[in-house]
């Protein structure tokens, strides 16, 4: 994790905790309403786990029912494949732009620039999502792609780009010169592209969450849609969607409801998009499938609640996490998703808190996850010096003998380093803790020994 | 009761006084403390940092220690080092055994198992009390270290704003993620000058590491108190 830039801009600190700590706020008080609160969690989590158990049936079931309800289903090993399902779709016929809604997952894919190669453009049709796309930045937050600007550096972008007219920074009016712009492209769009928060396995149905409605937008009045989905966004049946309904709102904006809820089901006569494509997308989740502690990843639904309460998160930002999937939960699903090996430092970007698992919608032990996978980057990535002290550590700790000789020894190492009291200026590997903080000096006896000595005595 | 006391490595290297005053205030309460001269590490550096397999010897160790001396309970000032034992011994190392439900934090030892909130404790200082991340998710110890402090003579509880808020300590990660770490405790330290307080004090050792080197590196008069040490004078 690379955080320094970030945590020197006192900007964006600021525009963080504000921005997390109302959310959190909000979130934590209709959470409170539920009386079952608990009990929905644990029915998210046993539903995921079920899907997750039986990912090839109900994949299979998908399949057949969007099939039998006029839908084209492609299966994309990884990203490029996917992207070329696009692509196809929109050479087909014949357009030079797509709308689409917010999606992860083809953040996930970097579908923009896979179609841009094509001559394609991919219009970002989320509020947030436009402001980063009109600014050539990326997402820093799940649900607030645009958390780490606040309303009058999107006054002034807008200015630069697409209302050059626009003097408020009020959020109606920002709003409304969004809207001008989009209003024309959605009617004239051909094809649209979405992703999906749940595909449902029973009735082939996917579904979209959002606050805007320009993600309805982009899968009703475009003849074409296609719809990418991770294969671990499915849930068994129609009902089933009761539960994420109430968990995920709650979670992620801290609404009792969303504003927007769009269902569809295969391709209706005359009613929204003729052509419907569905690209059932793998890119590494099978390989996270056959880890049993780490596939609970695959659990999320992208509420984004982990990050609003991480104290690394609300410091750092997404940025410094240098993935699609920031905070929390991205520490445990990106190095899964490409291989520990290319993202070997995340698992580490943690103090071990726990207040990620406190208040992950489908109970997912992101802590526990962590340790695993620290165990897993220190096997194929760790450092000698690192693997050296921790062996000797052991050592030490594996007779108390040798525990008090290391005290001693450390008694006699630190006399020259003490300053009225305090070290204030410690050697590497330690000096990072003394750049910020003082350390107190090992203690004249610890309370074992002198003990011993007494019992000894006795 | 018989009780077995766990210093832990970084208490009673860095803080013996929280293990004798730990000591000291079981025994006040009647109970027969024992002091096992071979203890050592419980192993949680190893399993936090990505080395499981290193812990596991650390791990038999503790329960060789602690496990054949017919103790009522393990007691110890450190709420991280308890949730290591009771949590990831079972989930991470796979280990089964009685001794992990009877291995207990101070606090919830005194409150939750013996119901004691008043031990009796004397203590004329502004104290504010920082609930760490482990003792509030993983041993649970809930508000059991505020009731025993609210009946502690001349002593004036303040509360601390956004209390549950990480100190940013995390073990190796403070050192790793310094600036990070730093971010978080500058973030502490200034809710913990805003209450006035003499003294702020926590059930974790390693907490109060950082807290009191951040507090103590910006100049505050502020002190960082293990809670055994605030329950035991008089």
């Amino acid at each position: 994790m690379a955080a320094s830039r970030e945590l020197r801009d006192s900007q964006l600190r600021a525009n963080l905790a504000n921005a997390t700590g109302a959310i959190r706020a909000k979130r934590a008080r209709i959470v409170s309403e539920l009386p079952d609160w608990q009990e929905l969690r644990d029915a998210g989590s046993a539903i995921k786990a079920d899907v997750m158990a039986n990912l090839d049936t109900y994949l299979l079931q998908f399949e057949q029912a969007l099939t039998a309800a006029g839908a084209t289903v492609h299966w994309a090993r990884d990203g490029g494949e996917a992207c070329a399902v696009v692509a196809d779709v929109a050479r087909a016929h014949g357009v030079s732009e797509v709308v689409k809604v917010k999606s992860l997952t083809t953040d996930e894919i970097e579908l923009n620039s896979a179609l841009a190669q094509h001559g394609i453009h991919a219009l970002e049709t989320d509020f947030a999502e436009l402001i980063l796309q009109l600014d050539g930045d990326w997402s820093s937050h799940i649900l607030v792609p645009a958390i780490h600007r606040n309303r009058t550096e999107i006054r002034d972008l807008f200015k630069r780009t697409i209302a050059p007219d626009i003097e408020s920074d009020d959020p109606a009016v920002l709003a409304e010169a969004s809207w001008r712009y989009l209003r024309g492209r959605f009617l004239d769009a051909k094809v649209g592209v979405s992703g999906a928060n749940f595909g449902v396995a029973e009735t082939g149905t996917l579904c979209v969450v959002e606050s805007e409605g320009n993600g309805r937008m982009c899968t009703t009045l475009p003849p074409v849609l296609v719809s990418i989905l991770g294969i671990e966004k499915l849930v068994p049946t129609f009902t089933d969607l009761e539960v994420f309904l109430q968990l995920l709102p709650r979670s992620s904006t801290g609404e009792r409801m969303n504003p927007y809820t769009s269902l569809w089901t295969g391709v209706t006569d005359s009613d929204g998009p003729q052509e419907l494509h569905v690209v059932l997308l793998d890119n590494g989740r099978t390989r996270v499938l056959r880890d049993e502690i780490g596939r609970q990843a695959l659990h999320c639904i992208r509420c984004s609640a982990c990050l609003n309460v991480c104290p690394v998160y609300t410091r750092t930002g997404g940025h410094a996490y240098g993935s699609v999937y920031p905070g929390p939960i991205g520490a445990i699903l990106t190095p899964q998703l490409i291989g520990i090996e290319n993202a070997p430092s995340l698992p580490f970007a943690s103090s071990l808190c726990g207040a990620c698992y406190e208040v992950c919608p489908v109970k997912i032990d992101i802590p526990r996850v962590l340790l695993h996978l620290r165990e897993q980057a220190v096997d194929t990535a760790g450092k000698p010096g690192e693997r050296f002290a921790m062996r000797a550590m052991g050592w030490i700790f594996g007779r108390a003998s040798r525990l008090r000789f290391a005290q001693h020894l450390a008694r006699l190492l630190q006399r020259p380093l003490i300053r009225s009291g305090v070290i204030r200026r410690l050697p590497p590997p330690f000096a990072a803790w003394t750049r910020t903080r003082d350390l107190r000096p090992v203690a004249p006896v610890s309370f074992v020994e002198e003990r011993s000595s007494k019992q000894g005595r006795e | 009761m018989k009780i077995g006391l766990f210093a832990t490595c970084v208490a009673d290297t860095m803080f013996p006084e929280a293990v004798r005053a730990t000591a000291t205030i079981l025994e006040r309460l009647g109970h027969e403390v024992v002091v096992p001269a071979e203890q050592t590490c419980c192993g949680q550096m190893h399993m936090n940092s990505g080395y499981r397999r290193d812990a596991l010897p650390l791990a038999d160790r503790f329960l060789a220690t602690y496990g054949n001396l017919a103790l009522d309970a393990v007691v110890s000032p450190s709420s991280s080092c308890v949730g290591a034992i009771r949590d990831l011994y079972r989930k991470l190392l796979g280990i089964e055994h009685p001794l992990l439900e009877r291995t207990m934090e101070l606090s919830e030892f005194l409150v939750h198992r013996l119901g004691i909130e008043d031990v009796g404790a004397s203590y004329p200082h502004r104290v504010t009390y920082h609930p760490t991340c482990h003792s509030l998710r993983v041993t649970r110890t809930g508000d059991a270290p505020l009731r025993l402090l609210r009946n502690v003579g001349d002593l004036e509880l303040v509360e601390l704003p956004d209390a549950t808020e990480c100190c940013g300590f995390g073990g190796t990660f403070a050192i790793k993620n310094a600036e990070t770490s730093s971010a978080i405790l500058a973030d502490k330290c200034t809710a913990i000058e805003s209450t006035g307080a003499d003294v702020c004090t926590a059930v974790d050792g390693s907490c109060l590491l950082q807290i009191g080197g951040g507090l103590s590196r910006r100049g505050d008069r502020v002190r960082a108190v293990h809670l055994a040490e605030i329950l035991a004078s008089r």
